[in-house]
């Protein structure tokens, strides 16, 4: 789960993580008085949105006294702020961070991740601080200083000074930064993290050494005991239909092609997306049903399917395992009967029972199309949408 | 002789009374697999619902049962600990069923596991079956048929999806690995490969992979200078978008990395024999065979 900024800082705060002081707020009245209150001559507005890039697009900007914090923050709350990672139909910005300015020296780059290959945890920093870190590994690796963490031992003093230096800090500066560092890893551990990023990390001319910017990320899995989480989730951040399948524990994930998906199992899921492209087709969504496949959950997959207008047609794919297929076709039927399935329809089964389920579905009376293999099934949909 | 689960494997199971343990422990031995006990603690020197002995302990089910291996029923707060309780009693194999644990329980116990002489399958996988001999996990039984081909795979429907196609070609099957979707598991997609590779009774290997992490690149690399078998794979997700997880906690495009393209760029270096279409599984392997 991402959380915004403003949020992101305040769990660094907890863990006394230096931080510009700044107030959030969805109220454009109420910046005036937060810059009052900031005391900074130069206050930073920023926009709150999941999405990077918000600076090109618009979503930073400077006043420089109280009425141009209230105007700035007028502009940009309501703003359709389009950056590289919204895609060109951009965000609705709800609120604003109002942050103190300050004199900035040199801007780095810190980030602590999972490394898949270790299965440890990686920390990573550079100088580069404000570029992409993606960009500076693919153009200028050696710029970037990795140290892996032992999970069980979190990251070691020894470590958090070696990357300090290594970036080229001195004197007091490399001792605030190790401090930060060693914050930083007490963050990602206690909050069951599963990427946070401070982009940039900047030390300033009155000496202090803090995050300018932070990402967030959470481990979903491990939600069930961090408690004060789940609140911080804005469904605003998130597409409607994949709220709303969420809410009936299906695991969706829209896509902009034209084919409906409907599979029990990630994998087979994937593998179903990849077969209409190819055979010429595009997949409209990704979307787990999971091994039971009963009537409700596929009765509840259709509605979502289809209230995405771009679906031309539906294939659903299960293979039955343990559960027999001659009851998922009953309740294909029964979920079936229930919606209004207003496109062409192409149901494969596969597993126990698969030619029972066959004419149940056969004899159903319902209009749809049934495939014998996977292969059958993916040429039978992309055919009948032509 | 197959690999992981053989002949020899004398199996319990951690939560046996549990819902999803009892149901699944059922199948397994109607499969004919050697289950010889299970263990819930505060229940032990009970009977289980198959009439098998319940004890408190992993070190009391090896001490009276001679247990060697544990399929892991155990809900995610507690499954860590259940993989390390097999480690600390050295069974063999642990095959972890439980989806979703988090990472950070995984990443604390990886280290310890990789230098004992416990084999970790999963988590969050269907499990291993050696047709014929029996299968520790959720996989329907039916679908698989004994025969010479290795099946590894991070899914569960999609590798029944592959075995079916075996089957229906002809092809039955030495071992059916699911090594798990999770980000961080026991036994990688590498160290499967090199298990059916040294396996005398595997004379083919399907390996089906997925977005996300670079595991199915590693095993590439080991294909090319070390296996002579034929190699058949397929890469779930070319069509999935970067930075969207896709089910499976490890299925996911990150940074430019664990593209499909990429791994299956790999495994056509490797000489792999490498499926556009997961329908091509079953028929890529009949004509790598020859």
């Amino acid at each position: 789960m991402k959380i915004h900024e403003y949020q992101a800082k305040e769990i660094l705060r907890k863990y006394k993580i230096t931080v510009p002081n700044g107030y959030v707020t969805e109220n454009a009245g109420e910046a005036s008085s937060i810059y009052e209150k900031l005391g900074t001559s130069v206050v930073v507005v920023k926009a709150q949105i999941h999405a990077g890039g918000r600076g090109k697009g618009g979503g930073v900007k400077l006043a420089k006294s109280a009425d141009e914090a209230k105007e700035l923050a007028n502009q940009i709350i309501g703003m359709n702020l389009v950056t590289h990672q919204t895609g060109p139909e951009g965000k609705e910005v709800l609120r604003v961070l109002l942050e103190e300015g300050m004199d900035i020296k040199k801007e780095y780059y810190v980030g602590i991740t999972l490394d898949r290959k270790q299965s440890k945890p990686v920390i990573m920093v550079s100088t580069e601080g404000g570029m992409e870190i993606e960009e500076v590994a693919a153009k200028t690796p050696e710029k970037i200083v990795k140290e892996t963490i032992d999970p069980n031992l979190g990251l070691l003093p020894n470590q958090a000074s070696y990357l300090s230096y290594s970036l080229g800090l001195e004197g007091d500066y490399a001792k605030l930064a190790a401090k930060f560092f060693l914050g930083l890893w007490k963050a990602y551990d206690n909050e069951d993290a599963s990427m946070v990023e401070i982009n940039p990390l900047v030390t300033t001319g009155d000496g202090r050494v803090l995050a300018l910017d932070c990402k967030m990320d959470f481990d979903d899995n491990a939600e069930y005991r961090q408690s004060e989480h789940p609140p911080l989730r804005d469904l605003t951040e998130e597409d409607d239909l994949e709220v709303e399948a969420s809410k009936y524990n299906l695991n969706y994930v829209r896509l902009d092609g034209e084919i409906g998906c409907m599979v029990n199992g990630a994998g087979l899921a994937m593998a179903t997306m990849d077969i209409i492209k190819h055979h010429g087709s595009s997949p409209a969504n990704f979307l787990d049903v999971g091994g039971g496949a009963n009537p409700e959950t596929v009765t509840n997959g259709f509605k979502i399917i289809l209230s995405d207008k771009n679906v031309k047609g539906i294939f659903v794919n299960i293979f039955g395992g343990i559960v027999r297929c001659d009851r998922i076709a009953n309740g294909i039927v029964e979920a079936a009967k229930n919606v209004n399935i207003n496109v062409p329809l192409v149901v494969r089964l596969a597993g126990t029972n698969a030619e029972l389920a066959k004419e149940i579905l056969e004899n159903s009376g319902i209009k749809m199309i049934v495939g014998d293999t996977l292969r059958d099934g993916a040429e039978k949909i992309t055919q009948a949408i032509k | 002789m197959a690999v992981l689960l053989t002949k020899n494997s004398r199996v319990i199971v951690q939560g046996i009374t549990g819902k999803e343990g009892a149901f699944h422990t059922a199948q397994m031995l109607e499969y004919g697999t050697n289950v010889v006990g299970g263990v819930t603690p505060g229940k032990g020197g009970q009977k289980s619902e198959h009439g098998l002995p319940v004890f408190n302990s992993i070190k009391d089910a090896v001490k009276e049962t001679g247990a060697n291996a544990t399929t892991i029923f155990v809900p995610p707060p507690f499954a860590a600990d259940a993989v390390m309780e097999a480690v600390g009693a050295s069974l063999e194999l642990a095959v972890c069923i439980t989806e979703g644990i988090p990472v950070k329980d995984m990443s604390k116990i990886i280290g310890f596991l990789r230098h004992s002489k416990t084999i970790l399958v999963g988590p969050n996988c269907p499990g291993v079956i050696t047709p014929g001999v029996g299968k520790m996990g959720i996989m329907p039984g039916f679908i698989h048929k004994p025969g010479k081909i290795g099946v590894i795979s991070r899914s569960g429907t999609l590798t029944y999806e592959a075995v079916s196609q075996l089957t229906a070609e002809g092809l039955g099957q030495s071992t059916c690995i699911g090594i798990g979707g999770d980000p961080i598991i026991g036994l990688p997609h590498l160290e499967a490969v090199k298990l059916l590779a040294e396996d005398p009774d595997t004379e083919g290997i399907v390996m089906i992979g997925e977005i996300g992490g670079t595991a199915e690149e590693d095993a590439s690399l080991y294909i090319k200078e070390n296996v002579k078998k034929p190699v058949v794979g397929f890469i779930a997700g070319q069509t999935a978008p970067p930075g969207r997880r896709m089910g499976h906690a490890g299925a996911i495009i990150s940074g430019g990395a664990g593209t499909a393209e990429s791994k299956m760029k790999a495994m056509r270096e490797a000489g792999i024999y490498v499926c556009e279409s997961p329908a091509d599984i079953g028929k890529k392997m009949k004509e790598a065979l020859g």
